[in-house]
């Protein structure tokens, strides 16, 4: 046990039993993918129709904000170069299904079918259409397992978008509730203010949405306010994820190392 | 003597398999920590039924397969089941012959006794659970035990397992 928590020695065997116990996992989430795919598959003409058409009108409206957002990132990536400051560039993005499989019930702990195979990490971070929804936290062959960012061990350097306050999103063990740590009684923030990632840690790129806050509670005689939010992520509904690769400016010698792995991962993801 | 000495071994992988399936079935939210330690519990009857044949390296190997499945570290299961099957092999004889009631209530024991050992681990590694509920499963699994028995006695007498 200590050679597996302190190290990583046994993650060769881990890794060959994943793969036996494999199917034991993919007929457990079968009845629950076959639901997934009548309801699908047996929708209404109207309702499909419906669906199209709402659809539509988002992809237009999005397609309006992008414009706009392309030519900020340009004006964005202008000023850093004044700047002289690193460039941010776009993140690489694939979508992952959940696996329908109860692990430990508590810890928060979710399964996805995309696994080395698909050249995931350890720590990498995985969100949904709302916004951020955890790290992988063990890489399999065919799976990985992910820790939801609600877990009781889970911690995420945050920041709050309005007034740039800089905090931890501690995750309390319930889907609809974050901690923020060691915000000052007199911290500006306020219910309602949006959270996104600082990306302080490493582990996340900066400016995702993570949560809304639900309760600013000064302590007096407490150094720090009680502070809650809630995860804009669907935690509890979600059923595709997205897993995304950070591309950042590295230093040269890293570059260089690295150059021949994102070939590879390129030439992958190609196929 | 020979040929029945070992007989129905893939009737003890089915059990254990397909006890596997129900540890990762999909509960709603509210049973999940109800859920009784169903590889456990299939451990215990084979240890009761077959000393000879299931024992602690058997409880070893499963319990590493429940770590890999439920994703937790590698070997808690595995030396919580290895401890409980020491127990049952130790004690056999005597839990044999209770009515079913009062070796539900060993199986209570037994099952509470491992998620004592996985807590103690878990709560080395820093994530010990936050709720009383965490030792449900050894009350649902006592309350299956008579079911869980009779079920496996006819796969016992069905396969001739032995």
């Amino acid at each position: 046990m200590t050679a597996d928590h302190r190290m990583q020695y046994l993650d060769s065997v881990r890794t060959f039993i994943s793969v036996l116990v494999y199917p034991i996992q993919y007929v457990v989430s079968v009845p629950t993918s076959a639901t997934n795919w009548l309801g699908d598959n047996l929708q209404s003409r109207e309702s499909l129709l419906e669906e199209n058409e709402s659809l539509v009108s988002k992809n237009r409206f999005l397609a309006v904000q992008m414009q706009k957002y392309v030519s900020l990132e340009i004006e964005n990536m202008r000023l850093r170069q004044l700047l002289d400051a690193s460039k941010r560039l776009t993140d690489r993005v694939l979508t992952a299904e959940l696996l329908a499989v109860d692990l430990d019930p508590f810890s928060h702990k979710v399964l996805i079918n995309k696994g080395l195979r698909h050249n995931t990490y350890r720590g990498q971070p995985i969100l949904d259409s709302e916004g951020v929804y955890g790290q992988i936290v063990q890489v399999l062959p065919i799976t990985s397992s992910v820790m939801l960012l609600t877990d009781p061990g889970h911690s995420l350097p945050v920041q709050v978008n309005r007034s740039g306050l800089r905090t931890i999103a501690q995750g309390t063990g319930s889907t609809s509730k974050l901690r923020l740590l060691h915000i000052p009684n007199n911290g500006d923030i306020k219910e309602g203010d949006l959270i996104v990632t600082s990306g302080l840690g490493g582990v996340f790129p900066s400016g995702y949405p993570v949560a809304k806050v639900t309760l600013f509670k000064p302590v007096s005689g407490q150094a720090f306010a009680t502070v809650e939010a809630e995860p804009l992520a669907k935690l509890d509904k979600s059923r595709e994820v997205l897993l995304v690769w950070k591309e950042q400016e590295d230093t040269p010698e890293v570059k260089e190392t690295r150059s021949s792995a994102t070939k590879v991962t390129n030439e992958k993801g190609a196929n | 003597m020979a040929d029945i000495k070992k007989h129905g071994g893939k009737a003890i992988l089915a059990t254990f398999v397909f006890a596997m399936f129900l540890m990762v079935l999909p509960l709603p939210e509210w049973l999940r920590a109800f859920r009784p330690e169903f590889v456990t519990v299939v451990l215990i009857y084979w240890c009761l039924a077959l000393p000879s044949r299931v024992n602690i390296g058997m409880a070893w190997l499963a319990g590493l397969f429940v770590d890999v499945l439920t994703g937790t570290l590698m070997g808690q299961h595995a030396l919580a089941m290895s401890v409980v099957a020491f127990v049952t092999v130790k004690l056999h004889k005597q839990i044999r012959v209770y009515p079913l009631w009062q070796q539900a209530l060993s199986v209570f024991t037994m099952v509470a006794l491992g998620q004592l050992l996985v807590v103690w681990i878990k709560g080395i590694v820093g994530e010990s659970p936050q709720s009383w509920l965490y030792w449900a499963p050894s009350i649902t699994s006592a309350v299956i035990w008579p079911w869980v028995f009779v079920l496996m006695r006819n796969v016992r007498r069905r396969y001739k397992v032995s």
